[in-house]
């Protein structure tokens, strides 16, 4: 079986790591495929939250690797996809408590099963990152159009290609159309300008993020939301599909006359 | 438009993304010159492998370095020559 062990990683907190992972997740399981998703953010546990599935845990990753039982008594399946499976961090551990031998064990074992691995990497550069990729075959870095993400992105890339994961993934997420066009945001152009690798796809800022989180539902499920739109996308392009980036202007025609005629 | 209009009633000269990106750029000129000591140790490998063809230097004194200032980075060799090789021609790569 052909199977990919991707780490999802950022350098700077709160960019949209694991919004990232539980979507792409999703939206792969969706489309077919068999994913576990990983949470390696060890301490401050939230895949299993953003996903809904908080009250099903049982077991933690670090029971795994210290071969206490066996992965699949660890694995939570997903409530919606059948396919869709978690394995939850530890919670009241530190990120000490897995070794980067561990992970890679942990791993390999999990893609004899399963045909994507996606790893939800913590924030920061430390024991948590390394662990986090140790396993990975290839990586995706998020970023938001900010001068702090990009800085760390472009750190993050190069201590990648220091670890043998060359060409990583781009996702610049939080992206806000009508500041771009403004001037006031750095478009795409000249975050590719500045990281030269390539792109993987482009998130805009969307308050639907946030509520179907609210409710431990992923975004990629909801038809109408364009965040929701712009992850089926990625997912696309992962299978190898041609897909051009979507129209990123806020709203279509319609909506955009919705609004004028006061109807919202 | 809307833009064109603000600009001219003197909000801003610049538009912030500009500042932005030029910050960055600066930023990760220094950022980038933390770079591995293999891949220094790569360098001046070459070096003293190309040098060579034209002088005899001092391998064991040969010092490289990456020096960077407000805005630039430079990147300083400093390769004590022991001798010229008397050939004006230069030798053969690979011989
Ligand atoms: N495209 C988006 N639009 C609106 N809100 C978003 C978007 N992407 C992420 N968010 C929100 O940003 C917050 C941080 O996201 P998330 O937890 O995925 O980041 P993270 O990189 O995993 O953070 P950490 O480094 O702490 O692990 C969350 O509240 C999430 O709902
Ligand atoms: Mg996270």
């Amino acid at each position: 079986m052909m199977s990919e062990v991707i780490v999802v990683t950022s350098g700077k907190g709160g960019v949209g790591k694991t919004t990232t992972t539980a979507n792409l997740g999703t939206g792969l399981a969706a489309a077919g495929h068999k994913a576990v998703l990983v949470d390696a953010d060890i301490g401050l546990r939230n895949l299993d939250v953003v996903l809904g599935l908080e009250n099903r845990i049982v077991y933690d990753i670090t029971n795994v690797t210290d071969k206490q039982i066996p992965y699949r008594k660890a694995i939570i399946k997903d409530k919606r996809y059948e396919n869709l499976f978690l394995l939850p961090a530890a919670q009241t551990k530190d990120k000490t408590a897995v070794s980067p031998d561990q992970m890679k064990e942990l791993c390999d074992d999990l893609r004899q099963e399963f045909e994507y691995v996606i790893i939800d990497c913590p924030a920061g550069i430390e024991q948590g990152f390394k662990n986090a990729i140790a396993g990975a075959d290839r990586a995706i870095v998020v970023t938001t159009p900010e001068v702090s993400a990009v800085r760390d992105a472009d750190r993050i890339i190069g201590l990648l290609e220091a670890n043998e994961l060359r060409d990583p993934k781009l996702i610049v997420n939080r992206l806000r159309y009508n500041m771009v066009k403004a001037g006031d945001m750095m478009s795409i152009d000249d975050i590719l300008d500045i990281l030269a690798v390539e792109l993987l796809g482009v998130v805009p800022e969307d308050e639907m993020v946030v509520i179907t989180t609210n409710r431990g539902e992923t975004v990629v499920q909801d038809d109408k939301s364009r965040s929701g739109q712009a992850y089926r996308n990625i997912v696309r392009r992962m299978n190898g599909e041609q897909v051009p980036l979507m129209d990123l202007q806020e709203g279509g025609i319609l909506k955009k006359l919705r609004k004028f005629m006061g109807m919202k | 438009m809307l833009e064109f209009i603000s600009r001219i009633f003197g909000k801003d000269s610049s538009p912030s993304k500009n500042v932005a990106k030029e910050r960055l750029r600066l930023v990760l000129v220094h950022d980038r010159t933390d770079i591995s000591p293999q891949l220094m140790q790569a360098l001046k490998t070459d070096l003293i492998q190309v040098i060579s063809n034209y002088m005899e230097i001092d391998e064991a004194a040969l010092e490289v370095s990456l020096d960077s200032s407000e805005n630039q980075i430079a990147l300083v060799a400093n390769i004590p020559v022991k001798g010229m090789k008397r050939s004006g021609k230069v030798a053969p790569t690979g011989a």
